[in-house]
């Protein structure tokens, strides 16, 4: 028997796969029963066949490091997968299909008559002080009145197993492709378990998302010419531009390939001359886009993108600004914000969140800095974050003169006792704490991938998930229940 | 399709090229080595000059003995043109155009450079190193083959091919240099008879000693080797198989007319070459000519096709 019961008995988190009194979970059976009987070398042999074939197949991230500067890593990941039954997984759908709806109309509210903060039911403070609200995006008109076409919600499970958003992250999400790969790695190393289950297919992902690109094509009626613009192979997701662009059989471009000609149309430099593109997924941040309308200095985007995209002439996901609804205080609001534009309760909570602008809760907050993570409002991949229960009394101090400084850049959340799904270590499985993060598509009509990218903390007892702090991720499957 | 992902092909191909051509390069030294006595061998400094790489060379090493060129040229990181380098440069581009390949032959390309990597250890002795090399040689083969047999003959595979048959003739004009300094039959009129070994050598590294015998029907000597490795149109090691398939990818290419003025130019050389009247000096000057024609097809290449260099290093 594998699976070390010790450790899974008396802890305190929820785990996705096992009860607390050390039995698989109804929809978890079969494949808790299927591991039980591979001894430890096998399970070892397994995880270790996983690791050939993802280095083998080249997935890879960058990550940047002091001593080494900036490498190629491979992908970590483990073979046992995350399991949610189907009834659950239908309400979260909708829960997200409905976020996202919402905070489409707000940003387009922003960008327009800003009737919520008319309505006061968003501080006009905030968006005064937004580091993502793009004055140069007022009054546009993007196709379908869509701005975040993409958006990558991240979810976590507390300890009573009740679903919560942690954050959306509607600027440039990544992720997609490995959790497409997971599912190539899994059915590599465990083709046996495809014959008891049938996990919902999730492969579907790069034509819809090349369904929602043609759909804003200025020119309606031609074949559209899709691109997807990447900062080059530096950046960490670059695997993932390149992996999108061959799925859609679509370009992969740099903004050096891109031109802007007088007529304020978009071409590309090809080798028997300049053609027209219309339709750009872009991977670069806002302010790199376009050194005429923003970052001067930026080698990566494209002079004159921004004119183009304002007369219509290119379409760009996410539109330009889209990220004014990626801000932990805005995000704070998202429950306000669906029940203003949709008149409806929000499906899938928010984790509570205390805001520092608001005075009696930042008194809270300075309390309390040792039971609270505080995260800055602008920042991702978990950096920059204080997470109370870890910290040494120097950091909290620091965080106290930072919180009192620039309070509209703070969040505290309570610290989660985020769930837990088993995880290989050595051959024995052990729990680990994961995290979820669906994609979700929005142009004529919504998806919602069918599940999505479960990150792990590989490290014991760390919350951690992001890859680049030795965070790995798993396989998501959907199942009956 | 894009100026910068035919320019990155192209590479691709040369890159690939010159793993394999490299490999073969040491190969012939090494046979030479074991098969003439130690006056008539050419010494491992001349791998270094054919190479083009001698000043990088001695700022790093003072002398030129067999293992020090050997680790230089196979797994020297700080040598650009090492196989090494030359590899992880190729993985690099397969990497920045991982969109255009087939995933087949990026995971080829990838596990290549992989185990090169893994294995360089055992390129450190003569008998580890010559399995190293035949495993350089069979990663490149198997390239071409997964990309000849999963991917689109399209606009890239064209670029792909001008890549490999400019670096192909390139390197292969350079390993038929690998000479002793001095013509073994006039300084040493005792090392006559291996003049013919020395010929016969080539060939194998080259993988065309069979071929030789098939199609040449004569047995080796100077003059019907060079006949066969400059003017054959069959074998495809030969320079002049290599200037046809650039022309025939050429042609299908837009804008190409001053890119095929360059090959005309280089075919005309060929075609006036004298095989039987050229003494070893002429041999080296007409090689070091045709060197510098290849050079200036590439250049033709990157003007009518490649983004202009000011972008290219941004």
């Amino acid at each position: 028997m594998t699976i070390n019961r010790e450790s899974f008995e008396n802890h305190p988190f929820f785990d996705e796969l096992i009860t607390p009194n050390g039995h698989a979970r109804g929809y978890a059976r079969k494949l808790i029963s299927y591991l039980g009987k591979l001894d430890k070398g096998e399970l070892a042999s397994r995880q270790l066949g996983a690791e050939l074939a993802i280095k083998q197949m080249g997935i890879t991230f960058r990550v940047y490091t002091e001593e080494e500067g900036s490498i190629d890593r491979v992908w970590p990941f483990d073979i046992v997968p995350r399991l949610i039954p189907k009834k659950e997984w239908d309400r979260i759908e909708s829960g997200l299909k409905q976020r996202v709806e919402a905070l489409n109309l707000f940003i387009d509210d922003l960008y327009h008559k800003q009737q919520i903060v008319k309505d006061k039911v968003f501080p006009a403070e905030v968006l005064a002080d937004s580091e993502n609200f793009r004055e140069q995006c007022i009054g546009v008109n993007p196709p379908l009145g869509v701005w975040a076409h993409i958006c990558g919600s991240d979810l976590v499970r507390d300890d009573k197993g009740e679903i919560y958003v942690l954050e959306d992250n509607l600027r440039v999400p990544s992720g997609v492709s490995y959790m497409l790969e997971n599912r190539l790695v899994t059915k590599r190393v465990f083709p046996e378990l495809f014959e008891t289950y049938s996990p919902l297919p999730i492969d579907d992902y790069p034509s819809e998302l090349f369904d929602t690109l043609s759909a804003l094509s200025p020119r309606p009626g031609d074949n559209p010419e899709i691109v997807v613009l990447t900062p080059g192979i530096y950046n960490s997701a670059y695997f993932e531009h390149a992996y999108l662009a061959q799925q859609m059989g679509c370009e992969l471009v740099e903004g050096r390939d891109l031109v802007v000609e007088k007529d304020d149309c978009v071409y590309m430099r090809n080798i028997e001359g300049h053609s027209r593109v219309d339709v750009i997924y872009r991977r670069i941040d806002d302010l790199f886009l376009d050194p005429e309308a923003f970052n001067a200095d930026s080698m990566l985007g494209v002079p004159g993108l921004m004119r183009a995209w304002k007369a219509g002439n290119v379409a760009m996901a996410n539109a330009p600004g889209a990220g004014v609804a990626d801000d932990k205080v805005v995000y704070s609001f998202v429950p306000d914000i669906i029940r203003y534009y949709l008149d409806q309760e929000p499906i899938v909570p928010n984790v509570p969140t205390w805001r520092c602008i608001d005075k009696p809760s930042c008194d809270y907050i300075l309390d309390h800095l040792k039971e609270l993570v505080v995260k800055p409002a602008n920042e991702s991949g978990g950096y920059g974050l204080l997470v109370g229960p870890s910290s040494s009394r120097q950091e909290r101090e620091t965080f106290r003169k930072l919180i009192e400084k620039n309070p509209r850049n703070y969040i505290a959340q309570p610290t989660l006792a985020i769930s837990t799904v088993p995880t290989i270590n050595g051959g024995l499985l052990e729990p680990r704490h994961v995290d979820l993060r669906p994609f979700i598509l929005s142009g004529k009509s919504m998806e919602v991938t069918t599940g999505g990218l479960t990150r792990v903390a590989l490290r014991k007892g760390s919350l951690v998930v992001n890859s680049s702090q030795g965070g790995g991720s798993k396989d998501t499957w959907i199942v009956d229940s | 399709m894009l100026s910068r992902v035919a320019q990155t092909i192209y590479w691709i191909g040369r890159y690939q090229e010159r793993a394999e051509n490299t490999a073969r390069l040491i190969t012939v030294n090494t046979n030479l080595m074991l098969d003439l006595p130690p006056k008539g061998a050419p010494g491992w400094d001349a791998l270094i000059n054919l190479l083009g790489c001698y000043e990088s060379y001695l700022a790093r090493h003072p002398e030129f003995t067999e293992r020090r060129v050997a680790n230089f040229l196979i797994n020297d990181e700080y040598n650009s043109s090492s196989i090494i380098s030359t590899l992880c440069a190729l993985r690099e581009n397969a990497r920045t155009i991982r969109d255009i390949l087939p995933r087949e032959a990026w995971e080829s390309i990838n596990s290549y450079y992989q185990t090169a990597l893994e294995r360089k250890q055992s390129s450190f002795s003569r008998q580890g190193r010559q399995s190293y090399l035949e495993h350089i040689i069979a990663g490149s083969q198997l390239m071409t083959g997964l990309l000849a047999g999963s991917m689109n003959h399209d606009m890239a595979y064209r670029f792909l091919n001008l890549g490999r048959k400019l670096e192909r003739a390139d390197m292969t004009t350079r390993i038929i240099d690998v000479r002793p300094e001095n013509p073994l039959s006039e300084e040493a009129p005792e090392l006559a008879p291996f003049e013919d070994i020395l010929w016969m050598s080539m060939l194998k590294s080259l993988s065309a000693y069979q071929m030789y015998r098939q199609h040449m029907q004569v047995r080796i000597n100077r003059k019907d080797v060079l006949q066969f490795l400059f003017k054959t149109q069959g074998f495809p090691r030969s320079i002049n198989y290599c200037t046809e398939n650039i022309r025939f990818n050429l042609s299908r290419l837009p804008k190409n007319r001053t890119p095929l003025k360059v090959l005309k130019k280089i075919d005309t050389r060929l075609t006036e070459m004298l095989t039987d009247k050229m003494d070893n000096n002429e041999l080296h000057e007409f090689i070091d000519d045709l060197q510098i024609d290849f050079g200036t097809l590439h250049e033709a290449i990157s003007k009518a096709y490649f983004p202009p260099a000011l972008m290219s290093a941004a």
